[in-house]
């Protein structure tokens, strides 16, 4: 069991570990209000990391800081070791990719052409439309079971269609590594559970994923690594068979609980105490 | 007057405001109301002493000062007092109808309507008599609001805040393209035309007022009973319909409210349209987003600034007179401004 | 692979540059465009008297007569053309505008440049009698200055889209009234004279005012179409445009700028003709059914309004010249009622 602020620990008992992505001791909030203060993440190459914490705990400051939304007030973010403050928009772009929890679709667009805006940083003013594009495009499409789509208004998607449809333009993006702030709230379940198999296949195709989660099973069964967030700043790192504990869940989300093994997938389940009881 | 989309902000009527104070304010505000008023009386090209204006009141004795004090001014002050509480109530309406803070009576194409009236009545037809500007104005503007409101309610959706404002701004700016026409093929009454349209409250007695204060007065009693489904209507069409509110039902009303007032306070004195749109605002920054207090608060406050206004105009350049229209617009827009950038602007 | 777009697409892919268009969108493009070429011959060949056109063509060679090459190389052609570009200008401003307020009802008046130029000009006016580049001058500097001075005044750590509405309609409001007090105390003429250049005339303008404006154009318009893929961008909310790796706030700038800059253009050389940047966007969009705004569909609708408009304010009450922005208001108005009204029926 792990309850440590210290990276360096977890990592004598793993193989070694390499972090592309690196928020350095970064102090970050909005206006005046600091959320969190003097943070340092590392996220792991090649995994499923899934932030979770309570409301208004940092998950999202820090997700939109390795995004470059926000920019540090102290500290800095950095990529493959250089600071991406200085890196140009585009370059960064190609390697790191968000999908934000608001976006706006402009009026009457159809589902390919949103998708297509996702090229952006691969494009230049004379290469508007060149052959991967076409190509990242439709594999995108495919990738999110929205081939079928793609000749609708975005207007008129459901809301779970939509969100594939988001999904679909961060993934035209064909970045290594993918920020997903919240993508799941505001689906139903069968949806939920479809897009977070699709980030399995794309966790398993090798991409790098950090999201934003709210429900801490999903967490638990999904993800590779779980950071676990309280008042700004990490309480927990690891593995979810040896970080979702009833401690834990008590220390970060203050719940009394029960930990049981998933009986389909074997992760940590969470199952909270309530007032019901077994008689 | 550009209008943006309102941002999706769904609010609660603030419990932590304690009534009493607002009725506190609204009472100081009525209080200096009735003080401005009196200074009205006082104040002009010829100053008359206070103790000489309340003699003059009570006791009526046929000598000039009674005359000046009795016909021009008071009524003068009067209309000031029902055409701005008549300004103001219409632009509270308008903006809690459209949702949007940016709105003002100008999209339902009232003051185009009015204008466009008055050009043809002063460069068409000849009219030259103030008097008689008055119903053309009246008719204008109720028939082009009419218009606006046809228009943006052909096909399923209905007149949705939407569509009411992009027809009512296409149309009032062709209504004006039109005007600008017949105000260049007759040069000779361009003065007029702009005169009347600088908005002003000089010279118009006790039978102008006489004519509006019946429409105003039917206005701001469809105001006060609109109050509360307002509040359910700000929240949004749906929502609204499951808290009660009869949204068309409302709607109607709402327009034909501010028909009424918007249209006779035009008439009265011409297009002075700062006034509906900035006092709303004001008003909501100190009593919160509730329309019950919004309405009253917005037809004191806009009454205040009208009045003080016109009397700023009277002594400003004395013994010549700067219009109100123009003064309102002085004297609102740094108001606005320095509002503006306070820390915290609420959205609606 | 190819990807459907539910509408016929027109696609480039070659080694050097490659593009995508849709199909609709470029035949409605270039019909506008043919459409605007005719308006220009239209306008050349006919007038006070008509001019055949064989004699059209000879006389911007300058093979024809001597009085009609006159005609054509140094009064109707020039106008012709100015009011292709100032209409492109105005289409495109309107564009950059409606996209970045992403409101129908976007425009230039937001930040108060209308009010201002129309100061500018009137102070001018009144202090010197008007001449054409005084006049203008004086429009460029008030609608400049009045929009730096909204910028300012709503700028607090950052200017928030609303607080810039509110301050550019507060400082509208005041110009507005200071115009009106002005115009007042002016003379009779004096207020023609300002009636008809707030009303936006392109009369007496000539070879003179066309080649500093095509200069200007020059620069402007690749500025603006280079601009063009990042606005598209910035539609979908500055956090998507964020990660996707532009700079919403440095392209807003810019955009804001050259915005600016092409209704400037506008207003220095013809006075306000602010309407056809509202209604050449929507239009435009409504043309080519395209999603966003389209700056090239916007340009060329506001040309052919322009056009159009023109040749209406000079033949319509002829011998007498309406000043051509209250024919554009006419036009441009009832057409886009037209079209809002037709657009709830089919839903």
């Amino acid at each position: 069991m792990i309850v440590s602020k210290d990276v360096t620990a977890m990592t004598a008992s793993a193989p070694a570990m390499t972090s592309r992505l690196h928020a350095a001791d970064v102090t970050i909030g909005y206006d005046r209000r600091v959320i969190s203060e003097r943070l340092d993440v590392r996220i792991p190459d090649g995994s499923f990391t899934v932030i979770v914490g309570p409301n208004a705990c940092g998950k999202s400051t820090l997700l939109r800081s390795l995004a470059r939304l926000l920019k540090p007030a102290d500290g800095e973010v950095l990529l493959d070791g250089r600071a991406i403050a200085a890196m140009p928009a585009k370059a960064l772009a190609r390697q790191v990719g968000l999908l934000p929890q608001t976006s706006l679709a402009p009026d009457g667009i159809v589902v390919a052409d949103l998708v297509s805006r996702g090229r952006y940083p691969h494009q230049g003013l004379i290469r508007q439309w060149s052959v991967d594009d076409a190509r990242a495009v439709a594999a995108a499409l495919a990738a999110t079971n929205t081939t079928e789509l793609s000749a609708r208004l975005v207007d008129e998607l459901s809301g779970g269609q939509r969100q594939r449809v988001w999904v679909a333009m961060a993934l035209a993006q064909e970045t290594p590594i993918l920020l997903l702030d919240e993508p799941t709230t505001f689906l139903d379940i069968a949806h939920q559970i479809e897009l977070l198999e699709l980030f399995r296949r794309l966790h398993k195709e090798g991409r790098t994923l950090v999201a934003v989660l709210h429900d801490l099973n999903h967490a638990a069964r999904y993800a590779t690594h779980i950071i676990a967030m309280k008042d700004g700043q990490v309480v927990a790192e690891g593995e979810p068979k040896d970080i979702v504990t009833a401690g834990l869940v008590r220390e970060v989300f203050g719940l009394d609980c029960v930990v049981v093994p998933d009986p389909v997938a074997g992760s940590p389940l969470v199952v909270p105490l309530g007032s019901a009881t077994l008689s | 007057m550009t209008v943006l989309d309102p941002p999706a902000v769904a609010t609660v009527p603030p419990r932590s405001r304690l009534p009493l104070t607002r009725s506190l304010f609204l009472a100081a505000a009525a209080v200096l109301l009735v003080v401005v008023f009196l200074l009205s009386l006082c104040v002009g090209a010829r100053g008359i002493p206070f103790a000489e204006v309340w003699q003059v009141l009570w006791r009526p004795d046929g000598s000039e000062t009674s005359y000046i004090v009795r016909e021009m001014r008071m009524s003068r002050a009067t209309l000031a007092l029902l055409v701005g509480a008549a300004l103001g109530v219409a632009g509270a309406l308008i903006q809690a109808l459209t949702r949007n803070p940016l709105a003002d009576t100008g999209i339902l194409g009232v003051g185009a309507g009015a204008s466009f009236a008055v050009v043809v009545a002063i460069g068409l037809l000849g009219v030259t008599a103030l008097s008689q500007y008055l119903w053309f104005a009246f008719i204008g503007a109720i028939l082009v609001t009419a218009l606006v409101y046809a228009l943006g309610s052909i096909g399923a959706a209905g007149a949705t805040p939407v569509r009411l404002t992009l027809v009512g701004v296409a149309l009032g700016a062709v209504l004006g393209g039109f005007s600008s026409a017949i105000t260049m093929l007759n040069p000779d009454s361009f003065d007029d035309m702009l005169r009347w349209s600088a908005g002003s409250l000089a010279g118009r007695g006790w039978p102008t007022l006489v004519t509006v204060a019946a429409p105003i007065a039917a206005g701001l009693l469809i105001a006060a009973i609109v109050g509360r489904p307002l509040n359910a209507i700000s929240l949004g069409d749906d929502l609204a319909r499951s808290l009660g509110a009869n949204v068309v039902r409302t709607r109607v009303l709402v327009i034909i409210a501010v028909t009424l007032l918007a249209g006779a306070a035009t008439a009265a004195a011409g297009p002075v349209g700062f006034v509906g749109l900035m006092v709303p605002h004001v008003v909501r920054w100190f009593t919160g987003p509730d329309q019950r207090w919004i309405i009253p608060f917005s037809a004191v406050g806009a009454a205040l600034l009208l009045l003080a206004s016109d009397v700023l105009g009277r002594v400003v350049i004395a013994p010549q007179e700067l219009e109100v229209g123009i003064v309102t617009a002085f004297v609102g827009a740094p108001v606005l401004v320095a509002l503006a950038r306070r820390t915290r602007v609420s959205a609606l | 692979m190819t990807v459907d777009f539910g509408y016929r697409t027109l696609a480039v892919q070659r080694r050097g540059w490659s593009g995508i268009a849709s199909l609709r969108a470029a035949l409605v493009t270039l019909a506008l465009a043919a459409a605007t070429v005719i308006g220009v011959v239209v306008s050349i060949s006919t007038g006070t008297y008509d001019i055949p056109l064989d004699e059209v063509v000879g006389g911007l060679l300058g093979t024809a007569d001597g009085g009609t090459v006159l005609v054509v190389r140094e009064w109707r052609m020039p106008r012709a053309l100015l009011a292709t570009l100032l209409g492109v200008a105005l289409g495109m401003s309107g564009a950059i505008f409606q996209s970045l307020t992403r409101n129908p009802l976007g425009s230039p008046d937001v930040i108060g440049f209308s009010s201002g130029s129309y100061t500018g000009a009137l102070i001018v006016i009144l202090v010197t009698g008007g001449g054409y580049y005084a006049v203008a001058a004086g429009a460029l500097v008030g609608g400049v200055v009045t929009a730096l001075v909204v910028f300012v005044l709503a700028y607090r750590r950052g200017v928030q889209g609303f607080r810039l509405i509110i301050v550019g309609i507060g400082v509208s409001a005041l110009l507005a009234a200071s115009n009106t007090y002005l115009m007042l105390r002016a003379t009779v003429e004096e207020q023609l004279t300002a009636g008809v250049w707030g009303s936006g005339s392109l009369n007496g303008l000539s070879i003179a005012e066309l080649v500093p404006v095509a200069l200007v154009m020059l620069v402007l318009v690749p500025a603006v179409l280079t601009l063009s893929p990042a606005l598209r961008v910035l539609e979908l909310g500055d956090d998507a445009a964020g990660s996707l790796g532009s700079r919403p706030t440095s392209i807003r700038l810019a955009a804001i700028v050259l915005g600016v800059a092409l209704v400037a253009l506008v207003t220095a050389a013809a006075g306000p003709i602010a309407f056809i940047a509202l209604v050449a966007p929507q239009i435009a969009r409504r043309l080519t059914r395209s999603a966003g705004v389209g700056l090239i569909a916007a340009g060329v609708t506001g040309a052919l309004l322009l056009v159009i408009s023109d040749f209406l304010a000079q033949r319509l009450f002829a011998p007498l010249q309406l000043p051509v922005g209250i024919v554009t208001v006419s036009v441009g108005g009832v057409y886009f009622v037209w079209l809002l009204v037709r657009e709830t029926r089919r839903r």
